[in-house]
């Protein structure tokens, strides 16, 4: 479907009406910073916002999320947990990092409850209107995404240019009033947008091209980075808990109070705790923290680059507030390793 | 108005994470903490293994837990699992009656190649400890196919007698005209009579031909280290061994990320790796 215009207020009927067909997430404000949270009213609807404090993946993945029930005398039942809903104003690096789930969990032999639960899903993306801090999605190439989205919203001036790109996006579309054509102007101040993107998403600069990154780590294994930074790293797995590129979870059984049937579920889990590669018999394979941090690292610049074609990192910057000893910023690590290299 | 989360069930074979019914056949104590069991799918049918792959076998309400099929798959709609106490699954898993019903998933990984490279040569199997269970498989199904191979040497080692497993097999192995068993324990007590120390002793006694010898190896990680060295110093290639990782493991496809071994996935690429794969590989031996 062609570009179309709407304007602000047009918008806050279009949402309320979304709001009355189906559930809606989007970023709201929640104290000083923005959560996505269901949404009971347009007004609450924040596409101004910079950074969200967890990104969307909760929806597509759940902390906890339960994949099997069993009962003693039956064995196992598959459980599909899904609820449709529209993922309403995700950002573009955040569409990316949902494409690189899709890849991660749909290779292969496809994971059924991911797949379900991403099938059920609708994605409105919005273009950046501001800029947090310690973003760097433009080095990434992640400030603008142009597929992974069922519609795109882009501000410009006091309207929005919106764009269907799948016949879920032209259902959403055709639920608006007061749809206009989008004019050359508008589609020229979105070119404009698109372009802005690039400086505005560049709030910190990783000084080389990301596809250099595997060899550059190739040669690092070593370096003073991992044990200098990781000394003060607590453990606690707050960098991957907010990463929209963190994919690794555990698998636990619950019993119900009967102690006859119970369900099996899947929680995130994080290659930072000091558990996540210990084996029976206490043997651990990541025993040092800086083992642990520096796995990190090498997991999202140069494994799954290596495995899939994807950097499991799109500069959100959200690791960077998260981590309270300071010392998660993916740029920081690799401008260090940058300076020794050359 | 909105609309209520949905949950439905889906049809069953589209679940990896899914296991199939099967039931304890019989079960054997082998050690204090080892007990074998004999399981049989329930839809009849056979496990469908390779020697050396893995399955998750599950208990409700505990979990699950990967366990190497211990018996080759030779024409048998039964299969062997050899379970060390080791925490919760495990311990509740040395529970299990005959007639009960565990889950398993897979087969998982990959396998020894029994079926490729092994054939028309020496082999020569190095199992530590519990490492034994997994070999027996491949063990079993190159005695099965004893002419497709050049000479066979087993060798085992383990902390102290007591520990020892399949009595009767490595009997069996020890007087068989057609291959050789080696073994010995780190600690003597009063009754052993046999070789006393590391495992690596075996190795320049074993008479081993480098030039026609694949190597399997499967014990703890401190093993390896060893093994490796010591059979660098007989010129064995790298490229002529193969060995058995453990790691953690929370689904067995690929996707929970706990078994990475640097970039490798021990539950995908492994358990059995050829060895020239992990070399330079951080973390792997
Ligand atoms: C490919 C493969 C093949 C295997 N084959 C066999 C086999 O043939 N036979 C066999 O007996 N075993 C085998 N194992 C090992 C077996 O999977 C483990 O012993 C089993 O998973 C233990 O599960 P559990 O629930 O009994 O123990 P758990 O209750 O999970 O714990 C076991 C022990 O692990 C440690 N541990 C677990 N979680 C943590 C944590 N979060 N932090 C710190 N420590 C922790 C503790 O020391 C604990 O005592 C194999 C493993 C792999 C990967
Ligand atoms: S590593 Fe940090 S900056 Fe990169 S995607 Fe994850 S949270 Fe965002
Ligand atoms: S790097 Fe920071 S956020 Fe990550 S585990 Fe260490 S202290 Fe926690
Ligand atoms: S066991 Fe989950 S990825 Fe290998």
């Amino acid at each position: 479907m062609p570009a179309k215009k709407l304007s602000q207020s047009a918008l806050a009927l279009w949402v309320r009406k979304l709001i009355e067909t189906r559930r809606v997430v989007a970023p709201q404000a929640k104290a000083e910073h923005f959560a996505y949270a269901p949404l009971s009213q347009a007004e609450d609807l924040r596409l101004d916002h910079d950074v969200t404090i967890l990104p969307p993946r909760k929806y597509l993945m759940p902390p906890s999320e339960v994949l099997l029930r069993f009962t003693r005398k039956d064995g196992y039942t598959s459980v599909i947990e899904h609820e449709p809903m529209i993922l309403f104003g995700v950002h573009p690096y955040d569409v990316a990092a949902i494409a690189q789930a899709d890849r991660y969990f749909l290779h292969d032999r496809p994971d059924i409850h991911y797949q379900t639960r991403r099938r059920s899903i609708t994605i409105v993306a919005s273009d950046v209107q501001n800029a947090s801090e310690d973003v760097f999605a433009a080095c990434l190439g992640t400030a603008t995404v142009h597929d992974g989205f069922d519609v795109l919203l882009t501000r410009v001036g006091d309207a929005y240019v919106i764009e269907s790109r799948t016949p879920a996006g032209d259902a959403l579309l055709a639920l608006a009033q007061d749809l206009q054509e989008a004019d050359p102007v508008s589609l020229g101040r979105r070119e404009q947008v698109w372009e802005d993107a690039q400086k505005l998403l560049r709030r910190q600069v990783l000084k080389c091209n990301p596809q250099e990154l595997p060899a550059l780590l190739d040669a690092a294994r070593e370096h003073p980075v991992w044990e200098k930074r990781s000394q003060t790293c607590f453990s606690c797995g707050s960098c991957v808990t907010v990463c929209p590129s963190c994919f690794c979870f555990d698998v636990e059984d619950e019993l119900d109070p009967d102690l006859q049937s119970g369900t099996r579920r899947r929680q995130w889990d994080a290659c930072l705790l000091s558990g996540f590669a210990v084996v029976a018999g206490g043997h651990n394979f990541r025993k040092r923290r800086e083992e642990r941090y520096r796995h990190r690292f090498y997991r999202k610049a140069k494994y799954l680059p290596e495995r899939f074609g994807f950097m499991g990192c799109v500069g959100c910057g959200r690791c960077v507030k998260a981590c309270t000893a300071g010392i998660a910023n993916p740029v920081e690590v690799y401008n260090t390793l940058l300076e020794g290299a050359s | 108005m909105m609309q209520t989360p949905a949950s439905t069930t889906a049809e069953a074979d589209a679940d990896l994470y899914l296991p199939r019914p099967a039931t304890v056949r019989s079960r054997t104590v082998l050690t204090a903490t080892e007990m074998l069991f004999e399981l049989a799918m329930d839809d009849g049918k056979p496990l469908g293994h390779m020697p050396g792959q893995f399955v998750e076998v599950s208990l409700p309400g505990i979990g699950e837990a990967p366990i190497s099929v211990s018996s080759s798959p030779d024409g048998r709609d039964r299969f062997e699992l050899v379970v060390r106490r080791a925490g919760r699954v495990t311990a509740a898993m040395h529970d299990c009656r005959m007639g009960e019903r565990v889950g398993i998933r897979g087969p998982f990984g990959t396998h020894f190649p029994v079926d490729g490279v092994l054939r028309g040569r020496d082999v020569v199997f190095i199992a530590g400890g519990l490492g034994l269970a997994p070999l027996r498989s491949a063990i079993q199904y190159v005695l099965n196919h004893r002419k497709d191979y050049g000479r066979v040497t087993v060798l085992y080692g383990i902390k102290s007698p007591v520990e020892r497993m399949f009595l009767d097999e490595l009997d069996d192995w020890s007087r068989r005209p057609d291959m050789t068993f080696m073994e010995t324990v780190d600690r003597a007590d009063a009754t052993w009579k046999g070789n006393v120390g590391v495992i690596t002793r075996l190795i320049p006694a074993a008479e081993i031909d480098p030039k026609r010898s694949i190597v399997v190896a499967c014990g703890p990680p401190i093993m390896y280290k060893f093994v490796i060295v010591s059979l660098y110093s007989i010129d064995v290639a790298n490229e002529d061994i193969y060995v058995s990782l453990e790691r953690r493991m929370k689904c067995g496809i690929g996707k929970c990320g706990h078994c990475q071994i640097g970039g490798l996935y021990a539950c995908l690429e492994g358990p059995v790796f050829h060895y020239p794969v992990l070399l330079g590989v951080e973390e792997a031996i």
